[in-house]
Parts: structure tokens; sequence; C-alpha cells
């Protein structure tokens, strides 16, 4: 672990540099990185709108946008494919954002949203909403989702930091786990007595982002936005924090504020995002981890980061299901992880695995 | 003489060459948790549509008693709760030789994939050959060791490291999981259902045709841990310190890993991947014995008390509705987690 944080880490990586070389090398080449996670975005986005069970050339794209006459394609790309696009990129850096602020605050790179039990939380209140209340459309219960997550994680919090030496992360991560279990045993027993909510919530489960309006991603940008200007500003600390609580307080650190202001912004991302478009577990694990080990251990770096290469498992996760089964479609849910393991697979056997 | 172990100790000398060192309050509480595990137990026999007070449980139990107590009591409900004992205890022991070696409270046989892959294969099986128990639990034996060999495997190099297992782990779990999300929204609803109520674990409909091979196979696989003795808690202290300490670090793991599987695979085949029991009781009986790290026997008798009590809840807490019994043990685990962890927070 590196102890020096001002003004930018020195890391005498893989290749040992000489320190002063090695400090504007490494700057370098992260910015450099960068720009190109930034490019390869520019590209998804770019395929997102035109490739799908239609495949719709750039210029139709580009006419779209710029000179709409209504013609079939360009009505798929306005009407589908954009809303469709702007939710994967608002919930792939909710995601993705979200697992690396848990990780860092947990210390446990094991930790993703299962973990905290917002996964849990946002089953339970969806499965209540459809199985109790009897709701049965996406903006009803997309709120109960939200909900869900905000008291799941407001409960564990709580749980985590009773008594003496506050919310430590080993005990954040056991409530975590322990709620979160309490939680998906009360729903699995309301969907084994209710079977047509668990018709429903097994599409939900699983996580898509086709056939929400433009509203849904309107309707969670505020969150999302917030959240992460939160999860860039207490990055900084978590830096501190990462050294453990001890030295963390005597370099200045403020723990306690901290870890509140990292779990309000886990709330505010995976709350906006799950809600949005189901629980889609792998990208806040995978992404962190990966990019963990391009740019070292600085959480700042590994925060801008994952803003960016969240939204690009994602949204090629996406892409490649319209077109594996076309003219049917495989939901993102299932496609992410067939995306992201294998990545995370070849990573762990060449790279030096760097923990947390 | 006497030595300070910062604990109560008692040294057992039944004999001039043969000494054993006995913590007291472990031991303590692995005899209370078996006792109360025993105890719901012959509660459970007792309770049903056939109700018996605990006394005439125990008559029958020693031969008295009417036939048809009897029949009930040892027939029909006797193989129920000595499976729940014995699957409790194994996913205990499993989980604890997997917190153990992978040194993270969240390690469990679901970290290298076991669980999942055995629910891919009970959802193959299902669909290609129907659900009968011998052909499911064969799917879930196949899957789950097919999945387990695959981690081991990917993750070797040069010997495998306990954090590239798990991540390669949690990889090729994400992989099934997926496969697993994809079948039960391909499937019809009534094949989703069923594959639901096998994946949430249940003890219902085991006789006395499953408590003998799982019982034999548990023993054996509980020999060869005692077998292996005190290197458990030698890796546990790293892979470093154990290589300094005299331990072979790559055989022992692989066998500590073999016995963890292997364990949980004798309880998913024939129960199903009952949650929570291997990564809870390892935790809970750590808290409750106050041991510095984790010990075997006090997470069996933690399990199998855990397990005991959730099927009791299972079979009673809606009757005549039977809950599987992954269902409690998830409440009962972790409402008991919170507790302890409250309780902990005061002190």
């Amino acid at each position: 672990m590196v102890l020096t944080r001002t003004p930018a880490p020195v890391r005498p990586g893989p290749k040992a540099v000489p320190a002063a070389a090695g400090l504007a090398a490494t700057q370098t080449r992260r910015t450099l990185g960068l720009l190109i996670c930034l490019g390869v975005l520019a590209v998804v986005c770019l395929l997102s709108l035109a490739l799908g069970t239609r495949t719709i050339s750039p210029g139709a794209v580009w006419d779209a946008f710029f000179h709409f006459t209504d013609t079939d394609d360009q009505s798929i790309v306005r009407d589908l494919r954009v809303p469709r696009t702007v939710l994967g990129l608002l919930a792939g850096v909710a995601f993705g954002l979200s697992g690396a602020v848990i990780q860092a605050v947990t210390r446990n790179p094991l930790a993703d949203t299962q973990i905290l039990g917002i996964n849990a939380g946002a089953g339970l209140f969806v499965v209540f909403a459809v199985g109790v209340l009897g709701l049965t459309s996406l903006t009803q219960y997309m709120w109960f989702g939200f909900a869900g997550v905000a008291f799941a994680l407001t409960l564990v919090y709580l749980l985590g930091s009773t008594g003496r030496g506050g919310a430590t992360p080993i005990r954040l991560t056991l409530a975590g786990v322990a709620l979160g279990a309490v939680m998906d045993g009360i729903s699995g027993g309301i969907r084994l007595v209710r079977p047509r909510a668990f018709d429903y919530l097994r599409f939900w489960d699983v996580g898509s982002l086709a056939g929400r309006p433009l509203d849904v991603a309107t309707t969670i940008l505020p969150f999302v936005l917030a959240g992460t200007v939160l999860a860039l500003v207490v990055a900084r600390s978590l830096n501190a924090v990462a050294l453990g609580d001890d030295l963390a307080r005597t370099l200045g650190a403020r723990i306690g504020r901290t870890r509140v202001l990292a779990t309000v912004s886990v709330m505010l991302l995976a709350g906006a995002a799950t809600a949005a478009v189901g629980p889609i577990g792998f990208v806040g694990l995978m992404v962190p981890h990966v990019v963990r080990w391009i740019v070292g251990p600085d959480q700042r770096w590994i925060f801008v980061y994952t803003v960016v290469c969240g939204p690009v498992l994602l949204l090629l996760a996406d892409i490649v299901g319209r077109l594996v089964v076309r003219p049917g479609e495989l939901r993102v849910g299932v496609v992410t992880a067939f995306i992201g393991a294998p990545v995370l697979i070849w990573w762990v056997r060449r790279a030096r695995v760097s923990g947390l | 003489m006497s030595v300070d172990f910062g604990r109560k100790v008692v040294v057992l000398r039944p004999h001039r060459n043969a000494s054993a060192r006995v913590s007291l309050r472990p031991a303590l509480v692995c005899v209370v948790l078996v006792l109360a595990a025993l105890a719901v137990g012959v509660l459970t026999l007792g309770t049903g549509e056939f109700t018996l007070t605990p006394a005439e449980v125990l008559q029958a139990l020693s031969g008295e008693g009417t036939r048809a107590a009897r029949l009930v009591v040892v027939e029909w409900r006797m193989p129920r709760v000595l499976l729940a004992l014995v699957i409790g205890a194994a996913l205990g022991l499993a989980g604890a030789v997997f917190q153990a070696l992978t040194r993270n409270p969240l390690g469990s046989p679901d970290v290298i994939g076991f669980s999942t892959g055995a629910y891919t294969g009970v959802l193959i099986v299902t669909v290609l050959f129907g659900n009968g128990y011998y052909v499911v639990a064969a799917g879930a034996l196949a899957g789950g060791l097919a999945t387990a060999v695959a981690v081991y495997l990917l993750a070797f190099k040069r010997g495998v490291q306990g954090f590239r297992l798990i991540i390669v782990g949690i990889a090729i779990s994400a992989m099934l999981a997926s496969v697993n999300q994809w079948f039960i929204i391909k499937v019809d609803l009534q094949a989703a259902f069923a594959a639901l109520l096998w994946g949430q674990g249940s003890l219902n409909g085991l006789g006395w045709a499953q408590v003998t091979p799982v019982a034999v196979t548990v023993g054996v696989l509980c020999l060869l841990l005692i077998g292996y003795g005190p290197r458990l808690s030698l890796l546990e202290m790293g892979e470093d310190a154990a290589a300094a300490l005299g331990v072979r670090v790559e055989p022992t793991r692989l066998a500590y890993l073999v016995i963890g599987v292997a364990l949980t695979a004798v309880a998913t085949a024939a129960a199903g991947p009952i949650a929570f029991v291997a990564l809870a009781a390892p935790q809970l009986a750590q808290r409750v014995t106050r041991t510095p790290g984790i010990a075997l026997v006090p997470s069996a008798a933690m399990g199998a008390f855990l397990l005991m009590l959730s099927d009791f809840l299972a079979q009673r807490a809606f009757a005549p509705t039977q809950l599987p019994v992954g269902v409690v043990t998830v409440s009962v685990g972790g409402i008991y987690f919170v507790w302890l962890l409250v309780r902990q927070a005061r002190r």
C-alpha cells in the first residue's frame, strides 16, 4: 500500500523507474489511458445507436439527430435506441461507481452491491409491491426498488455502526450479509406463496435496458449525478481510509464523515440504477477490479476510470445481447458476466494481482 | 506446571503418555449446542399431523410405546432429523474450511462456484430428463464438481494463490448465474418454480434411503479432517507462516479444498443448496466460543444446531404449508447474526 497521497501517489510499479520521472510518466500514462477509454466509450455509444435487430448505417444515425425526416430507421434511433443508450450510460456509471465505493469503504475486494444487502433490499420491496400490493407496471414499482435500497443501506449502516468503534469495514460487511440474507429469505418466502409475483420477478431479477422510455433515464439522472459528485468528493479521504482506521485518523481523515458520505453516494447510485434496470450484478464487482490493476490503488483515478469503463461494459453487453440471437434478444443482465468474466480471468492470470 | 493460555484450559491426561488440552469455553459451547440440537430434534419428532409428547417420542425411540408411534417417529420422521443434523454439521465444516483457506469471512463453498454450478446442473437435467430425486441429485453433483474443478484449474498457475482462486471463482459463478437466469426466464413457469423450490434447499421427502450414504460420506470426510490435524489453523496464519512452520502449502490446500467441496457436494446432492449455514456457522461459532481463529468442531456443532432449528421452524411456522428449509436458515441465521453483532457492539 502506498503511503503518500499528495500531490499524487508515487508508485514504483513493476517496471521501476526513477521517482521524479516516474511520477510524471505515471500521470501521463493514466491521462492517456483515460482518453483511450473515453474514445472506446464514444465508439460503443455509436454502435449502440446503430446495431440491433435492424442494422442502421452511421449516416442514418446522424440524420436522425440533425436531418430528422421521420423515416423508420430514424424513428428507431430516436425512440428506441437513444433512450436505451442513455439509460445504459447512466446505469453503467451508477453500477460501476457504486461497486468501487463499496469496495473502498469495506476494504474488501469481494464486496459488491450484493454484500451490503442492496439487491436484497430492492428485491424485497419490489416483491412486496408486486406480490402483496399487486402493482404490475415498471414505473410504479421502480420507486419501491429505490426505497428498498435506501432502507437496506440505512439499516446496514445503523447496525454496523452501533456501539464503540463505529462502522468498521468488517462490521459493515457482516451486517450487510446478515440483513441481506434475512431480506432474501423473506422475499423468497413471498415468492413461494405468490407464484404470480414470482413470474413477474424472474424477469425483473435479470435486469434489462430495453423498453424503458427516456423519462426513466431523465428521472434517475439527478440521483446518478449527485451520487457521482459525492463519490468523487470523498475519493481523497477514502485513500486515507484504505490505510486502516488508526493510520487514517492520524493523517487527519474524518473517518465517520467519509463513511457516511460514501454510503449516501452508494445509496443514490445503486438505488437509481437498480430501480431503473433491475439488479445487474457483475459490473460493480468487475470494473473496479480491472481498473485498479490499470491505475493502481489511488481511489481518485479508480473512480474516474470506473465512471468511463462501467458504461463501456454495460453497453457492450447490451449490444452483444441484441446481436447474438437475432431477431430475439438476450437481456443485458445475462450477457454482462459473459463479456466480463473471461476478461477478469485472463487478467487475474497475467497481472500482478493487487488486493485492497 | 500451570501455563496461562489466556483462557480457561483443562488438560486431560487419561494415560501417562497421552494428554489433550481442551479449552473450556469452546468445549462447553459445543456440548450446549449439541444438546440444544438434540432437544429440538426430539421436539421435531413429536410434532406434525400426529402429535406426540417428548416422553412418548423417547419411548418410541427406545423401542417401547405404541406401534403407530414407533412407525411415525422412527420410520417417517427420524431420517429427516438425522439428515438435518448431519447436513448442518457438514455445511458448518465446509464453511469453516473455506473461510480459513481464503482468510475471508465471506469465504464459503460458493466462492469457488459450487452451488451455482450445482444449480446449473439441476436446471439442465430438469429440462432434459425431468425432476426425479436421483436425477436431480446427480445433476447437482456433476454440475457442482465440474465447476469446482474448472475454477481450480483456471486459477492454477504455479500453485493456487488464495486471492486468484476467489476472483476466478467470482467470474465463473457470475457466468453460471447468468446461464441460470437465462434458463429461469426461458423455461415455462412450472419448471421455473420447481427449480426455485430446489434452489432454496429443502429436507422435504428425504427418507432412510438417503441417511446411510450421506452419513457415511460425511463421517469419512470428518476422519480425513481429523487426520490433517492443526494444519488448517496454520494455513489461516498465511502461506509464508504456514510454510515456515513446516506445512507443505500447495498439497495441503488442495486436500482441504477437496474435503470442503466434497462436504458441500454431499449436502447439496441430498437437500439442495441450503443457503447461509456454511457462511454463518463458522462466524457465529467463533463469536460464541471466542476462539482466535476459525474452529472446526464448534462450526460443525453450530451448523447442526442452526439447520435443526431452521427445519423445525420450516415445518411448523406456517403449518400445514411446508417451507423449504433454506428460506428459514437465512432468516434464523441472519437474525441471530444481527443480534450477535449488536450485543458485541455494546461490550
